[in-house]
């Protein structure tokens, strides 16, 4: 039962922050929602026996992806956004925009609820492979990653490498110009 | 409540209050290891030998008016100084000080001097200290002054530098130990060497203990890498706007992170409480305090020994000397150890 409890807690805080964050006119606000929302989804992961995957998100979304954003807002100094000045000319009020963002929220919706319809085929694939505590340790997470799915893994290095490059291509300044 | 319960309450309580009083102890030891240093007293008033110095500039802090620029985030500005001592208290949770104990036959299944034991101890204590930033950032932030914002600018850039090189020094322990569990790298270390030599990781990683050293003296935030509050350029830095309680916790969350930087360097690289003969009587705590002690006169001896660098000597220093370093050193590591394990 308390179980249960928490675990509607933690989710709950993690809706919560996560809709304030997009309701936030001040983006110091939206970053600090944010990193509480990645609080609650740490405390998710323990509740499923995953204390590694709750640790890697503290250390990498909350610890150094959210400082450097916070970095970012703090330089750009970003004041809080003028409301009515956004009404009338952001282009993401138009009416076709709008409706694009509609449509690809009804298409999360329908892939969440597919997701959510498949979950238990997953579970039981996951739990065929050894108790909990074996699948989800440090060891067994290495062992995966650098194995079955090295594939995925290595592609995503590249892909990190690449936006990596493009950020120096963006900053750098063109000389003789 | 059975007994193994209240006792378990009764040992986190206690290093509750030995952090608290680390605080405390440590501005003294500072003030004090200062003067001499500067062929002085110290603090000499207050109590014999101004030993209860602390005590009163408590006192006179809690008494202080609290004042907040008009122009603060207001509850951006009262937040950061709470997310910095949740912090560095927190970080202390995975840290083990002590062997597991009976005291003295007194309960029947030992229990562990400390206060959680994780098998992703190493971790958390890394994952907890990253989020110590935060108060600083927000604090620099939140004032809406520009001292603070350098201040709170140039301590998230400082610590994220610092954080990979700390990070990839833990990992090559991590590989010797072939455990995360903070208790499970300190027992790996028991035992000699040919009889005499301690079989203590800072033998096996001496260039590691180091670039951890160094790199502890930089996450927090202390001479000759105080950027975040260097007087000489930004007045007090990320705390300049702050008064009364709130400023005083900022310092506290600076000697409780010096307090868990120190006891970790001594959990993972001194062996912990393993020592001679105070082990075999139960007092191997008493190996653990001596250790982290002399950890903590190195930084005092440090900061009043080595004028501060200059920000930029910081950035190129960690990222063109450390980072490297401590990416040479965890190879070389894991090379070894795969040979010798093969």
């Amino acid at each position: 039962m308390p179980d249960t409890l928490i675990f509607y807690a933690l989710s709950g805080l993690a809706i919560l922050a996560s809709a304030l964050v997009i309701g936030q006119r001040n983006p110091m606000y939206s970053v600090m929602l944010l990193i509480a929302s990645f609080g609650a989804l740490a405390g998710l992961y323990i509740q499923l026996d995953a204390p590694f995957v709750a640790v890697a998100q503290i250390v990498i979304y909350a610890g150094a992806i959210m400082v450097l954003f916070l970095f970012v807002v703090m330089l750009l100094n970003a004041p809080q956004e003028d409301a009515a000045e956004w009404d009338r000319t952001h282009p993401l009020r138009q009416g076709g925009v709008g409706r694009f963002g509609a449509m690809l929220a009804l298409l999360l919706v329908v892939q969440l609820a597919w997701a959510l319809m498949r979950a238990n085929d997953v579970s039981d694939a996951v739990s065929s492979r050894g108790d909990v505590a074996t699948v989800s340790s440090v060891r067994e997470v290495g062992r995966g990653l650098f194995t079955d799915y090295m594939f995925a893994f290595e592609a995503t290095s590249i892909l990190i490498l690449v936006a990596m490059v493009g950020a120096v291509v963006l900053a750098r300044q063109e000389r003789g110009q | 409540m059975d007994l193994r319960f209240a006792v378990q309450l009764g040992i986190i309580g206690l290093t509750f209050f030995m952090l608290i009083n680390a605080s405390a102890v440590l501005v003294l030891a500072e003030r004090k290891i200062m003067g001499f240093m500067q062929q002085r007293y110290g603090p000499y008033l207050v109590g014999p030998h101004g030993m209860l110095q602390p005590l009163a500039d408590i006192v006179k802090l809690l008494f202080k008016e609290e004042l907040r620029p008009k122009a603060a985030d207001k509850w951006l500005f009262n937040l950061a100084p709470i997310l910095s001592v949740a912090a560095a208290f927190t970080a202390f949770a995975t840290v083990p000080w002590g062997a597991e104990t009976t005291f003295f036959g007194l309960l029947d299944d030992p229990v562990s001097l400390g206060v959680a034991d994780l098998n992703v101890g190493v971790l958390v204590i890394f994952a907890v200290t990253s989020m110590g930033v935060y108060g600083i950032v927000l604090a620099g932030w939140a004032s809406n002054s520009k001292y603070s914002l350098l201040g709170g600018l140039r301590a998230s850039a400082q610590m994220i530098s610092y954080e990979l090189s700390y990070a990839t020094a833990l990992a090559a322990v991590i590989l010797l130990a072939g455990s995360l569990s903070v208790r499970e790298v300190v027992d790996a270390q028991s035992g000699y060497w040919l009889g005499f030599i301690p079989r203590w990781y800072v033998f096996l990683q001496p260039v590691g203990f180091i670039i951890y050293v160094i790199a502890g003296v930089a996450e927090t935030n202390r001479a000759p890498f105080d950027f975040p509050e260097a007087e000489q350029e930004l007045v007090a830095g990320y705390n300049t706007e702050y008064s009364a309680v709130r400023f005083a916790l900022f310092p506290q969350a600076e000697y409780i992170n010096m307090a868990t930087m120190s006891a970790v360097a001594t959990d993972l690289y001194l062996g912990g409480w393993h020592g001679p003969f105070l082990e075999q009587y139960g007092l191997g705590w008493l190996w653990f305090l001596m250790k982290v002690g002399l950890i903590l006169f190195t930084y005092i001896w440090v900061r009043w020994t080595v004028p501060r660098y200059r920000y930029d000597q910081l950035m190129n220093f960690g990222w063109k000397w450390l980072f490297p370093a401590a990416v040479i050193n965890l190879i070389v590591t894991a090379a070894l150890v795969l040979y010798f394990n093969a």
